[in-house]
């Protein structure tokens, strides 16, 4: 399969950032460090064969046993071109921090807050980093796979 | 003669008293009820339930049924839904309480005014459901007192009927020194 255009300029402008990509079945999916997480999203927002300025989702998965343990999850699209690509940046357990790109796509803001609700993974530079669906005093985040299944909260008390 | 006896008879039951202590009222025909005041408050707020619909989820399409016309609450009083709580004395609880919710419900409930009933409609406000989670209120009566249980996911329209009913009686059964119950503590969650 032709290699796409967007991986292709990612591999050429990150080289030491890029772990691995594939493109199954046309799906473009690029494994990046967490460092310049930021740069590569101004990049494929600002590049003129790419320009990908709608960020769909944002969201964190839990390879518990893994090391590095979390991945976040950015799936963009690019309304000039109909393109789509997914990145995975990787977040160890021992420093759960990744850069925010709420300055670069602004609907980044509840996604961030959402994934670090559930999955704890701390966005530097996030303007409001708070938990939404949550409510605060809540301990502990429930999408972990450690999370206890059987956990009760001490603000509810032992019945809930 | 026969006809008015009847009709008192009649009366009679509906306030909860029994035939055959009834001597004054043959002496004077019929024409007069007597009655503990309590019974004959108690007959009304019965039959004249406000409520007020805490709908949260999907047993909310169950509970448009029931209000509805094809099975109609306003059969037992109990049509008219009053969206302050202020004006209503009866709640309903419909659908799952999430612990950032469960505030709300409090208050609510600690806005109406006394005498004041609770409706679990639902199983996910009787217990919690399926959603044995992190995130759900098992139960309302974790938070507030509630009086009637009605399980089922989503419950028919008979059974939240048949619960009215239930309440109904519960009602009719009621003393003085049951109320007020008082406030519900405030939940800090």
């Amino acid at each position: 399969m032709k290699e796409s255009v967007t991986l292709k300029k990612l591999m050429e402008k990150f080289p030491d950032d890029i772990v691995g990509t594939h493109s199954y079945r046309g799906d473009d999916t690029a494994v990046v460090k967490k460092d310049k997480i930021r740069d590569i999203c101004l990049f494929l927002r600002d590049d003129p064969d790419l320009l990908y300025n709608f960020m769909m989702d944002l969201t964190a998965v839990d390879y518990l046993g893994r090391d590095p343990r979390f991945e976040v999850v950015y799936h963009l699209y690019s309304l000039p071109h109909n393109r789509r690509v997914r990145l995975k940046a990787l977040v160890p357990e021992s420093d759960p921090t990744i850069d925010s790109v709420v300055s670069v796509w602004v609907a980044a803001d509840w996604f961030e807050r959402e994934a670090y609700d559930m999955y704890g993974v701390k966005f530097i530079g996030h303007p409001n980093l708070r938990r939404i669906l949550l409510y605060e005093g809540f301990e502990g985040h429930p999408l972990r796979k450690d999370y206890p299944l059987k956990k009760r909260q001490p603000l509810i008390g032992p019945v809930n | 003669m026969g006809l008015k006896l009847s009709r008192w008879t009649v009366t009679r039951n509906l306030m909860g008293g029994k035939a055959e202590d009834a001597g004054p009222e043959r002496l004077l025909d019929g024409s007069v009820i007597l009655t503990r005041l309590e019974a004959a408050v108690n007959w009304a707020r019965k039959y004249s339930f406000f409520l007020y619909p805490f709908v949260t989820a999907c047993c909310g399409m169950e509970f448009m049924s029931v209000a509805g016309p094809r099975y109609d609450l306003d059969r037992f009083g109990a049509a008219l839904p009053r969206f302050s709580p202020r004006q209503a004395d009866l709640l309903m609880v419909v659908g799952t309480i999430s612990h950032k919710q469960a505030p709300i419900l409090v208050k609510v409930y600690n806005q109406m005014a006394e005498p004041k009933w609770v409706f679990a409609f639902g199983v996910c406000a009787v217990s919690g459901g399926f959603y044995d989670n992190y995130s759900v209120v098992q139960g309302i009566d974790t938070l507030i007192p509630v009086d009637i249980y009605v399980p089922g996911c989503p419950p028919r329209p008979e059974m939240v009927l048949d619960g009215l009913l239930l309440l109904q009686q519960k009602v009719k059964q009621e003393r003085w020194t049951d109320w007020p119950r008082g406030e519900a503590p405030v939940s800090r969650c």
